[in-house]
């Protein structure tokens, strides 16, 4: 786990600090006012329109809580938890995440499953009182006051560690429509030849913008291809992602080492670089 | 769990008590059928006897049963290698042809065995073909003449349930996709997205909330009420767009520009209800909105060459990429817009989807049919 020994917050009488992630202009504008009612001392201290700017917003302001819609143009909100999560400071808690969803059967099952804080679109006076009632007292706690400094450490890491394994199942969870059928070749154009490299060779794929390298033992490929479509057609037993940008062949793997401060990385069989494990996917990473 | 078990009948055993209930039913039939050959007999020859009776009724039961295994033989011949018919009623019927080979194989089987079992019963040595050609070619047609009708009448019988069976599979699927569409057209996320945005609206700018308000009464209007009426005019489909698209404008802010081109020539061109509603969903659910930024959706009417062209184009995010996002709810739109198309129209009519120019990029959907079927025979 990550260690957090420096307060993270430099005075707790400063307000919370908030972002909303909405693409509709009208929609932000109004959770902003409904917000303002129903936690006046709150501080939105920016409203980004997509998944990206959501994601670069975040990591620049690092407020203490997201509130992040699923459907926007670019990243979705659950894309751009993932990143913000993998990319936050290891030294601060992790903000607070409450998604917003018009109606998804999917979404809103999943987030049933996983106990994750969501609202519902249009978002009713007397449920966001509530949620605010309840986030108003997971940041008030996870805020050293003083006399129980360790207290709200302890606070913020199980906060953290929650957020952690909600996303992760959140990720997991099987996406709406059908499954498709499951590669078992994969086809790699470079000029006027077609590589055809059988999927027990990967070791790994990268994200790389928008294609994916395919990287076996002795070779690279480059697909034009997004990790995301690729993922539901590669066996989740074999090929275990381990960051939102890297997905492992799992017998690949030789070591999984972990340094002082919980950062995973895992040593290859086959090739000499070491790949990183996020937090998110780092808890797969135990003794049996 | 065990209740289940138990209260559930063995799969085997049903088909096997209709067999046996439909088989019982046969026997019943050849009986009555063979009293009345028996009375019309004696009426004719003047004999009256029971044997006539007893010959009758045996003759009867070995033409249905003959006729009955020949017939199942004959169709399981003929689909042997073919996929069986929907019905059982059709997958019994060999054909006139072949039907025609079994009655007169089958009572020619049947009088023989008939005869034979009647001698058993009664102990005497008749031979039905012995007693000349004249009894034994009356003897054939009497015996011929109600496996015909029989035949006849189960045939046409197993026709109409068939044709029945059929038409209520029609129907079924017809409702379905009436739910479809209604399902895709009042897509719940667009609506609960702007009902939202309605709310929000409420408080800001009353006016325009009200205005809203009443473009999502007409939509939801025109959506609720669409498959009612057969045809609109042009005009009219153009403003149930607009609403639709103010709707969207008010969702996605500036970030979705619109142009609607209707020349004033062809205002009044009859077309489906809604169909183009579709395509500019989709346009905007997987072009635009995907698209950070957003872009210009355009649609247009023209009049090219004797046919009407109704063209959607979005600058979003175009084809190759919209497939790859999409997770849901592909697809259904496109093939349903097809098929009213030919439906109405026939081959004349023709839909076509393409990636936009390489500069503007998005999707460009065009469809087209000729200007003179404009005014369909089929209203459906």
């Amino acid at each position: 786990m990550p260690t957090m020994t420096q307060p993270f917050v430099d005075d707790p009488q400063l307000p919370a600090t908030a972002l909303i992630a909405e693409d509709e202009p009208l929609l932000a504008q109004a959770l902003q006012a409904e917000l303002k009612r129903a936690w006046p001392g709150l501080n939105i201290v920016s409203l980004a329109p997509d998944g990206d700017s959501a994601i670069e917003q975040a990591l620049a302001q690092l407020p203490e809580l997201l509130f992040l819609d699923i459907r926007m143009p670019g990243r979705s909100g659950l894309e751009a938890a993932q990143a913000v999560v993998e990319d936050w400071p290891a030294e601060r808690p992790l903000p607070l995440v409450v998604f917003i969803t018009a109606y998804d059967q999917y979404a809103l099952q999943a987030f049933e499953a996983s106990a994750v804080d969501y609202l519902l679109k249009p978002v009713q006076p007397a449920r966001l009182a509530a949620a605010c009632e309840r986030l108003r007292g997971l940041v008030a706690r996870r805020r050293p006051t003083g006399a129980a400094p360790t207290q709200a450490l302890a606070h913020a890491l199980t906060d953290s560690e929650q957020l952690v394994s909600q996303l992760r199942q959140l990720l997991g969870a099987p996406v709406a429509g059908s499954a498709p059928q499951l590669l078992s070749v994969i086809q790699a154009s470079s000029g006027s030849v077609v590589h055809m490299v059988p999927v027990e060779d990967v070791v790994y794929f990268e994200a790389a913008d928008k294609y994916v390298r395919v990287l076996t033992a002795t070779q690279e490929h480059l697909i034009r291809t997004s990790l995301r479509e690729l993922l539901p057609q590669l066996d989740p037993q074999r090929f275990w992602q381990v960051h939102r940008g890297t997905v492992v062949q799992a017998r690949e793997i030789e070591q999984a080492l972990r340094d002082e401060a919980g950062r995973v990385q895992l040593v290859l069989r086959h090739r000499p670089e070491r790949l990183n494990v996020s937090r998110i996917y780092a808890p797969r990473f135990k003794g049996m | 769990m065990a209740e289940q078990s138990i209260s559930a009948p063995p799969a085997a055993a049903l088909p096997l008590r209709a067999w046996a209930l439909r088989s019982l039913r046969h026997v019943g039939y050849a009986l009555v059928l063979g009293t009345g050959v028996a009375v019309l007999l004696m009426l004719l020859f003047r004999r009256s006897s029971w044997h006539t009776l007893v010959y009758s009724w045996c003759i009867s039961m070995g033409c249905s049963v003959s006729i009955d295994v020949l017939r199942h033989l004959a169709s399981a011949w003929i689909y042997r290698h073919e996929p069986q018919p929907s019905t059982q009623a059709l997958a019994d019927w060999p054909g006139w042809g072949w039907m025609s080979a079994c009655l007169v194989l089958g009572t020619l089987s049947g009088i023989t065995l008939g005869t034979e079992l009647a001698n058993l019963l009664i102990g005497r040595k008749d031979h039905v073909f012995g007693e000349g050609i004249g009894m034994g070619a009356a003897m054939l047609l009497i015996s011929l003449l109600p496996g015909v009708g029989i035949t006849y009448y189960y045939h046409a019988r197993g026709r109409l349930q068939a044709a029945q069976a059929l038409a209520e599979a029609a129907q079924r699927q017809a409702a379905e996709t009436r739910l479809k569409l209604l399902e895709s057209q009042l897509e719940p996320h667009m609506l609960f997205n702007t009902l939202a945005n309605l709310r929000a609206l409420i408080a800001l700018d009353p006016e325009r909330a009200q205005a809203m308000l009443d473009r999502l009464i007409d939509f939801l209007r025109a959506t609720l009420g669409a498959s009612r009426a057969p045809l609109h005019p042009l005009s009219a489909e153009f403003s149930r767009l607009g609403d639709y698209l103010a709707l969207m404008q008010i969702r996605m802010g500036d970030r979705l520009r619109v142009e609607l081109d209707l020349p004033a020539a062809l205002a009044g061109t009859p077309v489906p209800p809604l169909l183009l509603q579709p395509l500019v969903e989709n346009a905007i659910k997987h072009g635009l909105e995907p698209k950070r930024g957003g872009g210009l959706i355009h649609v247009l009417a023209a009049h090219e060459a004797g046919e009407l062209v109704l063209r959607v184009t979005d600058t979003g995010v175009g084809p190759a990429a919209a497939a790859a996002n999409a997770t849901t709810g592909t697809g259904f739109g496109l093939a349903q817009v097809r098929e009213r198309l030919t439906t109405l129209y026939g081959s004349g009519a023709s839909l076509q989807l393409e990636p936009g120019t390489a500069d503007a990029g998005g999707t460009v959907v065009t469809l087209r049919w000729p200007l003179a079927a404009t005014a369909p025979s089929t209203t459906t």
